[in-house]
């Protein structure tokens, strides 16, 4: 018996939603043989890595505000990746945008005023979007890869974050610690009052709406999702690729520089030298996860959030390495590109000695 | 069925009931065909009547579902394009599959089982080649070469295996008529040799000319067997398509009015190694005409149209849409001056495979001012009913409703592509192979409705690869030749010949004389 991949005339809608679900099932089975040969049990260490996070109000919260910056970075990247442009540097213009954010509550810290908050989320974005026009520069005016340009302005970002919080703009009274001054109340975002749900949540989920109508109903986005399957037929119809690629980068850019400044503001309230446990690159699975769409990203953000929480409850419960968590994350985007091959093929079963290219390679 | 008064003794290869289905569809439903040695034998058919389907299981790149092939008198089971080869069944296909960046020697070397010492393949392809009266350079690079020779590599490749039955599907869309006369001559010879030879064409004329027996498919099925020499290409169609054919009316053009479309020393240089440089092309198309660009594929066809459409920007002065100069204005720009495009590939370019019809309505229409989008808003009830408008106009064929592209036939998507804008009532239009690979019927619609466009004042500019057509349709004819066009002549006054002299290059030196 073999098994063969044949192409459908069409997409199949059931496996658009049904293909996530698969991966996530998958991991949890490859994730519990990891657990079984680390000689634990793989019942008890998948509960306390999927569900006990579930269980408690405070894990539940702590997996809502990891799941904010994943789900506002995600949803940007998911207009780069449906216009094609690979954009894997959210990481970094995730901390530019801190930075950028913070230049007002570190330099002015005596500028107190109901604009603090609003002028800092504003820098923040803009923060964001020229770390991420870089490489969209690059790639329109040279043809540089995208993928490698926006990954090592990464780097660059971290060094930078670091440089500042232990040179230029340490804390004066901070007895020589790598930080910065501690953002002052204008500074700092509230919670929803009377819980502690972050308005960087309300925010988010806004942003992800907003998005979702413009990528459905609207010219833009019928412009993105043209130029990411057939660029081609794209220009035919009059879309430029390269301005796209900046307005995909830019917007993406802001979106992640959008989420650095609200951790900051809303979690920290003070730069540190790493501000961030990889949200900009798990946000990429985020964004496959969440099949490129604002609303399905929501679930997988969630999801995602649910790794960093459950991860560290396995490590102080059970002891296991916290790179478990990378491991899982890393499982679960490998298995959603794979399952999404069902989207456009179906396996079929047989026991006949037919080639199994024949019908895919000469469609 | 009329059963043909042929030798049972020289049957080659004898297919007995061949089923295949693809889901719901019976692509091949109990095909029974009997191949004879020394014939060249017509497959005929509308696109999607199941040609192709059936020669992949000759050649082993599909299996059937049910039935039987019997190879001179022993039943064989094909499971792979190497085992029809072992069996002496070769293939040309109508997409080549060479690498430009390789030698001729090179990509025949790749396709062998046991290429052997490459000076000595070499050596035996030059003498196989002039043999059999098509010459090739072993040392040539493929990209520099020509459709007609590149096709010439694809039959050499076959012919050092020593086939006994040769497949070739539509092999004289990409040659000039001089071209295809001596392909002719080379299938004449190897059936003259006890080869065999099953030949897909849409070229009823070509078809009559060689073809010793014809088998016509339609919806799958075999619905006929004939000598096509004793029937006209009018039964042949009709045969084919199971109803008459209506014939094209082309009620000669009345008066021609204004310049809508003007081409003035349109050049271009090639853009990568594989393109094509535009030099020094002129063209004045006015209100009421249809003018045809005939040529052999690669020879600037697909330039000249990214110029005109706007998608290749050229200096502004080059083109002129209705007096105004555009050549450096943006393809939306254009069509808001009524001009229409519609590209050589439908998916991809004309339309996007995974988008649904009506989204693809929105592809070329968003900016021309039919209410398709309000605000920055898409308007999906706008567009469903445009699309429900054309699906009905041109008859569109769909097995439900608003489809992605690409699960559409090649046929079927190219009348929505053609009917997206004509839906438009164009002032100018520029089609590029209007109906390449469509059937008859269909082929039939699409140039009625281009001629009569025209009539109605507006300005048809049809860039095509396929005489019949041009000579069908075509006011005034010019011949493109390696990015030199010739001048547009009264198709009354053109001959095959002459045509044929201008693609083989006579274009080009005209234009050099100008």
């Amino acid at each position: 018996m073999r098994i063969e991949l044949v192409k459908r005339k069409e997409h199949s809608e059931v496996m658009v939603f049904l293909s996530p679900v698969i991966a996530v099932l998958l991991t949890a089975l490859t994730a519990g043989i990891i657990f079984a040969l680390s000689g634990l049990n793989p019942f008890e260490a998948l509960y306390k890595f999927f569900i006990d996070p579930l269980t408690q109000t405070w894990s539940l919260e702590d997996t809502i505000a990891a799941a904010t910056p994943l789900v506002l970075i995600a949803c940007g990247l998911a207009v780069c990746y449906l216009s094609n442009n690979w954009n894997i540097g959210a990481e970094g213009q995730f901390v530019v945008g801190a930075l950028f954010g913070s230049f007002l509550p570190v330099m002015l810290p005596g500028f107190e005023s109901f604009l603090t908050l609003p002028l800092m989320l504003v820098c923040g974005m803009i923060g964001g979007a020229l770390w991420a026009l870089i490489p969209a520069f690059l790639k329109t005016r040279f043809n540089t890869n995208e993928i490698l340009t926006s990954l090592m302005l990464v780097y660059v970002a971290s060094l930078l974050l670091d440089y500042l919080v232990r040179g230029p703009w340490r804390d004066p009274d901070g007895f020589n610690f790598p930080e910065s001054r501690i953002f002052s109340d204008a500074a700092t975002l509230p919670s929803i009052p009377g819980t502690s749900i972050s308005m960087a949540t309300v925010i988010t989920i806004g942003i992800a709406l907003v998005l979702t109508v413009i990528l459905t109903k609207t010219l833009k986005g019928f412009e993105i999702r043209v130029m990411g399957q057939s660029p081609r037929a794209g220009s035919f119809a009059g879309f430029s690729s390269k301005r796209l690629s900046l307005f995909a980068f830019g917007l993406s850019g802001a979106l992640a520089g959008l989420a650095g400044i609200m951790v900051v503001s809303g979690e920290m309230n003070q730069l540190q030298p790493t501000i961030s446990p990889g949200y900009g690159f798990t946000a990429i699975i985020v964004a496959f996860l969440g099949r490129l769409n604002p609303v399905g990203i929501i679930v997988a953000g969630f999801v995602l959030a649910l790794s960093y929480i459950g991860g560290e409850g396995v490590q102080s419960a059970m002891g296991v390495s916290d790179k478990i968590a990378s491991v899982i994350q890393g499982l679960l985007l490998f298995f959603v590109l794979a399952c999404d091959t069902l989207i456009l093929y179906r396996i079929r079963f047989s026991s006949r000695r037919a080639p199994a290219s024949a019908e895919v390679s000469h469609v | 069925m009329e059963q043909q008064n042929r030798s049972e003794k020289d049957t080659l290869l004898d297919a007995r009931g061949l089923t295949k289905r693809f889901g719901d569809i019976l692509a091949n439903d109990t095909v029974d065909i009997r191949l004879n040695k020394g014939e060249i034998h017509a497959l005929l058919g509308e696109n999607g009547a199941g040609k192709s389907t059936l020669v992949k299981m000759f050649y082993g790149s599909l299996e059937p579902d049910a039935g039987e092939i019997w190879w001179d008198g022993r039943r064989v089971d094909i499971g792979n394009p190497a085992a029809a080869r072992d069996l002496g069944i070769g293939m040309v296909f109508q997409h080549f599959s060479l690498f430009e960046a390789l030698t001729v020697v090179e990509n025949i070397a790749l396709a062998l089982p046991k290429p052997g010492n490459m000076r000595d393949l070499a050596a035996r392809i030059a003498e196989v080649s002039k043999d059999y009266g098509l010459p090739l350079n072993p040392a040539d690079i493929v990209a520099d070469l020509p459709v007609g020779i590149r096709q010439r590599i694809e039959i050499v490749r076959c012919l050092l295996q020593e086939p006994r039955l040769i497949i070739m599907d539509e092999p004289t869309s990409v040659l000039t008529p001089q071209e295809a006369d001596q392909l002719f001559l080379t299938l004449q010879r190897l059936a003259s040799e006890g080869c065999a030879v099953l030949y897909i064409s849409h070229r009823l004329e070509e078809v009559q000319r060689i073809c010793h027996h014809a088998t016509i498919l339609r919806h799958g099925k075999v619905v006929d067997e004939c000598d096509p020499a004793q029937e006209t290409a009018a039964s042949l169609a009709s045969k084919m398509v199971g109803a008459e054919v209506i014939a094209v009316n082309a009620a000669k053009k009345t008066e021609v009015g204004a310049e809508r479309l003007v081409l003035k020393s349109l050049s271009a240089k090639a853009s990568t190694p594989f393109a094509t440089a535009l030099t020094n092309i002129s063209l004045e198309l006015k209100a009421g005409e249809v003018v045809a660009i005939a040529g052999v594929a690669g020879n600037g066809q697909g330039e000249l149209f990214d110029a005109v459409s706007g998608e290749m920007p050229v200096a502004p002065d080059m083109i002129a849409l209705d007096g105004k100069p555009c050549g450096s204005k943006s393809v939306t720009w254009r069509r808001k001056q009524n001009a229409a495009f519609v590209p050589e590939e439908r998916l991809g370019h004309g339309a996007v495979p995974g988008m649904k019809l009506s989204e693809n309505i929105v592809l070329t229409r968003h900016s021309t001012g039919d209410s398709l989008v309000g605000n920055g808003f898409v308007s999906e009830r706008q567009a469903g009913e445009l699309e429900q408008r054309i699906k009905q106009k041109y008859d569109v064929r769909m097995s439900h409703d608003d489809p992605e592209a690409r699960s559409l036939s090649g046929g079927n998507l190219q009348k929505f592509v053609v009917g997206r804008e004509l839906d438009r009532r164009p002032g100018v239009l520029v089609v590029n192979q209007p109906t390449w690979g469509v059937d008859a019927g269909a082929a039939a619609l699409i140039r009625q409705a281009l001629i009569d466009l025209a009539r109605s004042g507006s300005a048809v500019l049809v860039i095509s690869q396929d005489l019949d057509e041009i000579f069908e349709i075509a006011d005034r004819i010019a011949v493109i030749s390696r990015g030199h066009l010739s001048d547009a002549e009264p198709a009354a006054g053109m001959t095959r010949e002459r045509v044929g002299l201008l693609m083989a290059g006579g274009a080009e030196a005209q234009g050099e004389v100008a």
